[in-house]
């Protein structure tokens, strides 16, 4: 097959470039993305005439083309003039094929910007002839340099109303590297342009006889990105395991970083167990050899236990493994991240259920680079954190690999994808800390009492009357000889909580200490009886997941607001509502209801005691304790 | 398995850029049967849908497809690529399910009498809707492309769906790296559209070297066709309607996107080989989805079919 007479077919040469355009708003962005489109012939007839059509409509041009109506697809931003989120667009030459993130200028910045950066190799960033070195361009650059991007193209755009002026490029050439010096890119190359009419993007411009650099274009297609994955050390994370029959065993996956041949040794990061590469299949056939960025299944001489998250290196080459690492983290919600609540992670191909901010170092002002106090990053911050998992975790530092040391944050109730993480170093505190083996355990104990342990957790409003059946439970219990601890809310404020408040980030730690007091009274062999108003789903979820499933007995007291307010046993309510406390449950906070929860109690026209009944019988039911 | 290497191309000789797009859309395919419990893949015929089956027998190979094909058929596909469509199900050795709305067909709902709009809302739309419910499929592929329209160049790989199917552009979750999100809840879906960044010269580039067998309609042929408003309509069967004035013409015509018979336009061409195709694509002056009827109905009419569930 003649393939070499078909023009524009790439040779076995021919690779990709993906990259992201960042600028303001008015910096010309999408005008420079149309324009790239259109003048490398990737616009056809149908497009031009719709384009045409669109541009006497919406656009901002007069008669001329709007190029960037190009680009912004969605119905609502086309009509407000904004771009609301990452488009990727495509352009072909004989060279490469490219790969644009278009992302938008405005307040989302940075959460597009880092989606659109997470996978690009280079950034062209946007300057306005006319204005300068911005802010937006110290932030647009600092995103790009914290997400890994090593390449950037300054295009000084608009050069065309600085009357092509070489003295207007230089002084903002000057000005971006002094600041981005410390920003860490291999290159900064500066390109003078006007987007709008088409100098240096495909070809050198007369208009700009001074300037002896490349067009954008011709820099695209040449610049040398080093395959930097292939020279790293070998990660390959496990996908799935391919098991057609007894005789093939597979591990499916993509190599992360570097590369790996038959007879290879490999170690499993997390188990430490040992094998080596039997062989790399692919339907193409077996290869001798894969390298970063082949997807093939490995097998190996030995069996060893193997799972989709684990990663397979060299055993002279080790990831790191830990429960605890320091992590730059985006956070991309309107609910705000608060450190100790819970949340779902996914680092590479490995799923861990629970996992938490444990403490936030301080927040980064993506302005200025300045650090600032923070106990809450709310949407589009960007903190410095330490966070744990619920298991060890296989990673490099992001810096070094970015496929092996990025994670993905989730919010495990939406499942919203909320925060993106850059792994800096693992923190060693878990592996100095070893668990003590205990001889008397949980169910020893509970066997000499005569009961089951549990966890009898009461949620509800302030003034639901959760303290008052709590209490009564307790000394029907006690009269029953079963062993208890009542652990309240007002109380553990007292001693254990006394320097806490009622901000979201202090109730969640709150609730974090008294599960953790009642999980040791429970492994003790007692009833922890705890009394909380625990507003939060995921503090009370995040308790039940300390324990083992069918300790954690959630008690909710139901009790309509209006009614709380009425009783107002303490005055909280009148206090509250004239602003003399703040962060009130059912006030001015949140309160979540329980969707699930094994005993439910309704208390309007109830008596205490008789609810208390109630609870005592569903513990009999549940066996926790026996019928007397 | 031995069924699935017929096709196997003798030597491995593909560029850089395709190899990179051909193991992003494998990995992305290993994630899905990795994390759901139950997924499919859509399988419309055309040559993108020939493309994607054959990245998934790479992505599983030595084992057999970890799942079923789903054609949703309109009842008004082209004779040849119903043809096309069950020859390869059995050349391959998967498992095909084709689902048609019944209750679309018992009402009488087609393309001429009923207009492209409603047609493609009850027997594509609902049809698919209907049917992944049917069947209880939790993730479903999908090989439509980012560069094929502009609302499709937001989408996400992994597009989640709320109950009921329905696509809202202002909530997607963030795509970073290739750490997809795959979480859902009890009737949620997710559509994954795993070629999302490859392009159409990409795709028939890839068809050429791997030697991928795709429906002869894409090949220019002498064909029967009336010319409706400056379009080519194929008379493939007799339900075409033609105007007292109309008489089918023989025309060496090929497609460049195949879907309703009396809804994909025709173009005259000489291409009779893929390398003549792609050929004729570099000198193209228009976009493949100009051919298709279905996206001019109305302004921004791709945005509207995908919110309301549409691939």
């Amino acid at each position: 097959m003649d393939t070499d007479a078909i023009k524009g077919l790439g040779t076995a040469e021919k690779d990709q470039l993906r990259f992201i355009t960042c600028g303001s708003v008015d910096d010309g962005k999408s005008t420079l993305i149309g324009r790239l489109l259109h003048d490398s012939k990737m616009i056809y007839e149908d497009q031009m005439q719709a384009l045409a059509r669109d541009s006497v409509k919406h656009g901002t041009t007069g008669n001329d083309i709007d190029f960037a109506l190009l680009v912004d697809g969605l119905e609502a931003e086309r009509e407000q003039g904004i771009t609301i989120d990452v488009a990727y667009r495509f352009f072909n030459t004989p060279r490469r094929s490219f790969m644009v993130a278009d992302t938008p200028g405005h307040e989302q910045y940075t959460r597009n910007m880092a989606t659109g950066a997470s996978n690009a190799q280079l950034a062209v960033i946007l300057i306005d002839a006319r204005k300068g070195v911005l802010v937006q361009t110290k932030r647009h650059s600092f995103i790009c340099s914290l997400l890994g991007i090593r390449h950037v193209v300054v295009a000084v755009n608009k050069i065309d109303l600085v009357d092509y002026r070489k003295e207007v490029f230089d002084r903002i050439v000057g000005d971006y590297v002094a600041f981005a010096s410390t920003l860490g890119f291999t290159s900064i190359v500066p390109i003078p342009m006007s987007a709008r009419y088409g100098d240096n993007i495909i070809n050198r411009s007369g208009n700009t006889d001074w300037y002896h650099g490349p067009c954008l274009m011709d820099y695209l297609e040449s610049i040398d990105i080093e395959s930097e994955m292939q020279g790293l050390p070998f990660r390959f994370p496990v996908q799935w395991v391919n098991r057609p029959n007894l005789d093939f065993r597979g591990y499916a996956g993509t190599v992360a970083s570097g590369h790996i041949a038959v007879g290879d040794e490999i170690v499993v990061a997390a188990s430490g167990r040992n094998s080596r590469v039997k062989r790399i299949a692919t339907y193409d056939g077996d290869l001798a050899q894969a390298e970063a960025g082949d997807a093939v299944t490995i097998t190996l001489a030995d069996e060893i236990d193997i799972g989709r998250g684990d990663i397979l290196a060299r055993p002279t080459e080790r990831p790191e493994v830990a429960d605890q690492f320091a992590a730059h983290l985006i956070w991309m919600d309107q609910e705000a991240m608060v450190p100790g609540r819970s949340y779902a992670f996914r680092i590479g191909t490995q799923s861990i259920a629970t996992g938490s901010v444990t403490h936030i170092k301080h927040k980064i002002d993506v302005n200025t680079r300045e650090h600032l106090a923070a106990t809450t990053l709310g949407l589009n911050e960007i903190g410095f954190c330490n966070v744990a998992t619920a298991l060890p975790v296989s990673f490099d530092a992001y810096e070094v690999n970015r496929r092996t040391g990025s994670f993905i944050m989730i919010d495990r109730y939406t499942n919203r994808t909320v925060g993106a993480g850059l792994i800096t170093f693992p923190l060693r505190r878990a592996t100095n800390i070893a668990w003590q083996p205990l001889s008397v355990g949980k169910a020893e104990r509970a066997e000499l009492k005569h009961q089951k342990p549990c966890i009898l957790w009461f949620t509800g409003l302030s003034g639901a009357g959760k303290s008052t059946i709590a209490n009564i439970v307790d000394q029907k219990l006690f009269a029953m000889s079963r062993h208890t601890m009542l652990l309240d809310g007002d109380n553990v404020r007292h001693g254990l909580n006394r320097d806490l408040g009622f901000t979201e980030a202090d109730r969640v730690e709150n609730i974090r200490r008294v599960g953790e007091v009642a999980k040791l009274i429970m492994d003790a062999g007692l009833i922890a009886i705890c009394s909380f108003i625990s507003p939060y789903r995921a503090e009370r979820d995040m308790v039940r997941g300390l324990v083992e499933e069918g300790e954690f007995i959630e008690v909710f007291v139901d009790t309509p607001i209006e009614e709380c307010v009425r009783r107002d046993p303490k005055g909280l309510y009148s206090k509250a509502k004239s602003g003399k406390i703040k962060n009130f449950t059912g006030i001015d906070a949140p309160y979540e209801a329980p969707t699930g929860p094994e005993i439910h109690l309704k208390t309007i026209a109830q008596q205490p005691a008789q609810l208390a009944d109630d609870v005592v019988k569903a513990l009999i039911e549940r066996g926790v304790i026996a019928a007397i | 398995m031995n069924a699935q290497n017929i096709n196997k191309p003798d030597t491995h000789t593909l560029p850089r850029h395709l190899r990179r797009l051909e193991a992003e859309s494998i990995e992305i395919m290993r994630d899905v049967v990795a994390e759901f419990k139950k997924p499919v893949m859509l399988y419309s015929i055309g040559k993108d849908s020939s493309v994607m089956l054959h990245l998934a027998v790479k992505a599983f190979y030595p084992a057999k497809l970890p799942f079923p094909l789903m054609h949703v058929d309109t009842t008004w596909k082209f004779r040849e690529m119903i043809a096309f469509r069950d020859e390869t199900a059995k050349r391959l050795g998967v498992d095909l399910i084709v689902h048609i709305n019944q209750d679309g067909v018992a009402r009488g709902v087609n393309p001429i009498a009923s207009g492209s709009s409603l047609h493609t809302q009850v027997m594509k739309t609902d049809a698919l809707k209907q049917a992944l419910d049917l069947h209880g499929f939790d993730a479903a592929f999908g090989g439509a492309r980012r560069d094929e329209e502009k609302s499709r160049a937001k989408e996400r790989i992994f597009s989640f769906r709320q109950a009921g199917h329905v696509w809202d552009p202002r909530n997607q979750r963030p795509e970073l790296w290739n750490l997809f999100n795959t979480r859902i809840r009890q009737g949620e879906t997710m559509r994954v559209f795993a070629m999302s960044n490859w392009t159409e010269l990409d795709v028939w580039e890839y068809i050429m070297l791997e030697k991928i067998p795709v429906v002869p309609l894409y090949f220019a042929r002498p064909r029967p066709v009336v010319e409706r408003g400056g379009t080519l309509i194929m008379v493939d069967d007799d339900r075409l309607p033609l105007q007292p004035n109309e008489k089918p013409q023989m025309k060496k015509i090929r497609f460049r996107t195949l879907g309703c018979y009396p809804l994909s336009g025709a173009i005259e061409s000489n291409a009779t080989t893929i390398e003549e195709i792609v050929a004729e694509m570099q000198v193209a002056t228009v976009s493949e989805r100009q051919g298709r009827l279905i996206d001019t109905d109305e302004a921004a009419s791709m945005e509207k079919k995908k919110r309301e569930g549409y691939f």
